[in-house]
């Protein structure tokens, strides 16, 4: 797995409480991870703050899942 | 009790009479604060006779720019903020059907826009800090109407609103949103009326007297302190009984 990947991970696994295996490649911020919208808000901060980029609000609403999360970092960072 | 050492404070128009009683009333409690307005003057007397603690951030909030910049400049100048006073606001009186456009907008802008502003430019360090207090100082006259205040009662009771919407959103962060509602206080603004008005008021007003400036500061401190945690989205009326909502 990528660096960006496991930093993504540490990040949601933090911020969610949730079990790291749990968080695979499909797995949903609010669907199966738990996540309510103001958590998927404060994991879009999180992110610009771990990688130092900027997610505007139309790009932020595209990432629904872990796997969207990395490929949109991966492509930003 | 109520106390705020460590915490930092914004408080719009600190210039004022209420303003600057809020920004005594949490300085005393500890807190270091940051005075925004647009008069340097006044802002840098209350600067002086508050000491240590005191930072003067000057801020037209009819300017979007300025006030998108507002929290940012707070944040450098103390570090964070924690306690958000939006206490800033403006009159533009006209009957009804006189009011024109400008001055329906003008007071929209500055009374409801600018909180709007200033309370989602600090969110996401309260957010992070999972603490925050946001108090906005709404008027009696936001819940009773009054006559030749149709923008300003608009803007009042519009802050309420938002404040309840606002305070369900962030309330499992550890952040209150919460409305103090002046009725009517001794400042600058009501000294300009002559003692036949201020007696026909007076007539409405239970307590039989005016209030203080200082009495909406200690109402703030108290939606600013920690122990206020489980108070959100409500309006505390400080109006010697002239409206008991």
């Amino acid at each position: 797995m990528s660096d960006i990947a496991d930093r993504v991970k540490k990040i949601v696994v933090e911020h969610l409480g949730v079990d790291e295996d749990k968080v695979t490649e499909n797995a949903s911020f609010i669907d199966d991870l738990g996540a309510d919208s103001l958590d998927t808000v404060e994991l879009v901060m999180a992110f610009e703050e771990e990688f130092g980029i900027e997610i505007p609000d139309d790009a932020a609403e595209t990432i629904q899942t872990f796997g969207d999360a990395v490929k949109f970092i991966s492509e930003a960072a | 009790m109520f106390d705020l050492t460590g915490k930092s404070a914004l408080v719009t128009g600190a210039s004022g009479g209420i303003g600057g009683a809020i920004a005594r009333a949490l300085h005393g409690a500890g807190a270091t604060v940051a005075l925004s307005g647009t008069r340097m003057e006044p802002l840098e007397a209350l600067a002086g006779e508050l000491g240590a603690r005191a930072h003067v951030l000057q801020c037209n909030l009819s300017d979007a720019a300025a006030v998108e910049a507002l929290p940012k400049q707070a944040v450098e100048a103390m570090g964070a903020v924690d306690v958000l006073v939006n206490n800033a606001g403006i009159t533009r009186d006209n009957l009804f059907m006189r009011m024109s456009d400008e001055e329906w907008r003008e007071v929209i802008e500055v009374n409801l826009t600018s909180t709007f502003r200033l309370c989602r430019g600090v969110l996401r360090g309260m957010m992070k800090a999972r603490w925050g207090r946001i108090v906005n100082i709404s008027s009696i006259v936001g819940a009773t109407g009054n006559p030749g205040q149709g923008n300003y009662a608009a803007a009042k009771a519009g802050m309420v609103g938002m404040s309840k919407s606002l305070a369900y959103e962030v309330a499992s962060r550890g952040i209150t949103v919460n409305c103090v509602a002046p009725g009517f206080i001794t400042t600058a603004m009501t000294d300009k009326l002559n003692d036949e008005q201020k007696a026909r008021i007076l007539t409405q007003v239970p307590a039989g007297r005016m209030g203080e400036a200082d009495e909406i500061g200690a109402a703030v401190l108290y939606l600013a302190s920690p122990e206020a945690g489980y108070v959100t989205g409500t309006t505390l009326h400080v109006n010697g009984g002239m409206a008991m909502i």
